[in-house]
């Protein structure tokens, strides 16, 4: 978990720590991912390999077949990974900055997984969705994408326009005495 | 409950993660068709007690469009396969021949 500073707003009242984070910075790219010159480019520009289907790596994740979300590493811009993607790619792609887009939640403890298992109809036990693993769903009736970030940690995306019905839906959620704790067992 | 997969995710997820969208293949009659045929395709559709294929999309996830080969009655899935085509694989239509030997592939 990175510093407290990058946080707009925590709620530790729950079972599992809530927390908003400030701005964080990404940018989507949208190309045919099956291009194996773009991979090579790709690899290249961001020194990682596409990621698999419905994994993360380095900050890259796979959003679907010819979508990519990259977060920006710290000391680069948005703008600047743009300018790099659209000099670098030859194919037909397209990267925008989507950083005001999205609203970014991190969830931590050790029950975090049973908070999302209340409102997404997935498995999210520790066998089927490991660190690594990246899934887009729904939680409640909001779009959301997540991955573990650490076995009691997790990071979750949603649109921005949703950040406070999504922070409310997760505290609500965390509230205490509330999580059943069955999928660490 | 109804359990597809994404050729696009290839997972396995609940059917509140989709979109229904209806009878896939459809033919779409425009310029040149009968006034007949244009009205087929705008309002008329098949609604079989039975095997039915349809247009999902991975709404919460991909966004992606694919087709569903599935039973009306008793929500098995045969198979799902790409948008990108006018007719049923043959794959999915001999695995449903395979479990449903009366079944006639109508056109």
């Amino acid at each position: 978990m990175s510093d407290l500073m990058s946080f707009s707003e925590i709620d530790g009242s729950g079972a599992v720590l809530i927390a908003a984070q400030r701005r964080v910075a990404m940018v989507t790219l949208k190309t045919d991912l099956s291009n194996k010159i773009t991979r090579a480019a790709i690899k290249k520009l961001l020194g990682t390999t596409v990621p698999a289907q419905r994994k993360i790596a380095n900050g890259v994740a796979w959003m679907a077949p010819d979508e990519l979300l990259i977060m920006v590493p710290e000391g680069s811009t948005p703008e600047a990974q743009i300018e790099q993607l659209n000099a670098n790619i030859k194919a037909p792609m397209l990267a925008v900055d989507v950083s005001d887009a999205r609203a970014v939640f991190t969830l931590k403890g050790n029950n975090a997984r049973e908070v999302l298992a209340k409102g997404a109809p997935i498995d999210l036990s520790a066998d089927a969705f490991a660190q690594g693993d990246f899934r887009r769903t729904r939680l409640g009736q909001v779009a959301v994408a997540f991955w573990m970030e650490a076995d009691d940690e997790i990071t979750l995306i949603c649109f921005a326009s949703l950040r406070q019905f999504m922070f409310d839906w997760l505290v609500n959620a965390a509230q205490k005495g509330s999580l059943p704790a069955y999928l660490n067992r | 409950m109804l359990l597809l997969t994404c050729p696009y995710c290839g997972v396995e997820a609940e059917e509140t993660e989709f979109l229904g969208a209806g009878q896939a293949h459809l033919k779409r009659h425009m310029d040149g068709s009968t006034d007949g045929e244009f009205t087929a395709y705008l309002f008329e559709r098949k609604n079989p007690k039975g095997i039915v294929f349809e247009r999902w999309r991975h709404v919460y996830g991909c966004g992606k469009w694919f087709h569903a080969a599935r039973c009306a009655v008793t929500l098995e899935v045969f198979g799902t396969y790409s948008a990108q085509t006018f007719e049923p694989p043959k794959d999915i239509i001999a695995k449903i021949k395979a479990k449903r030997p009366e079944w006639e592939a109508k056109p």
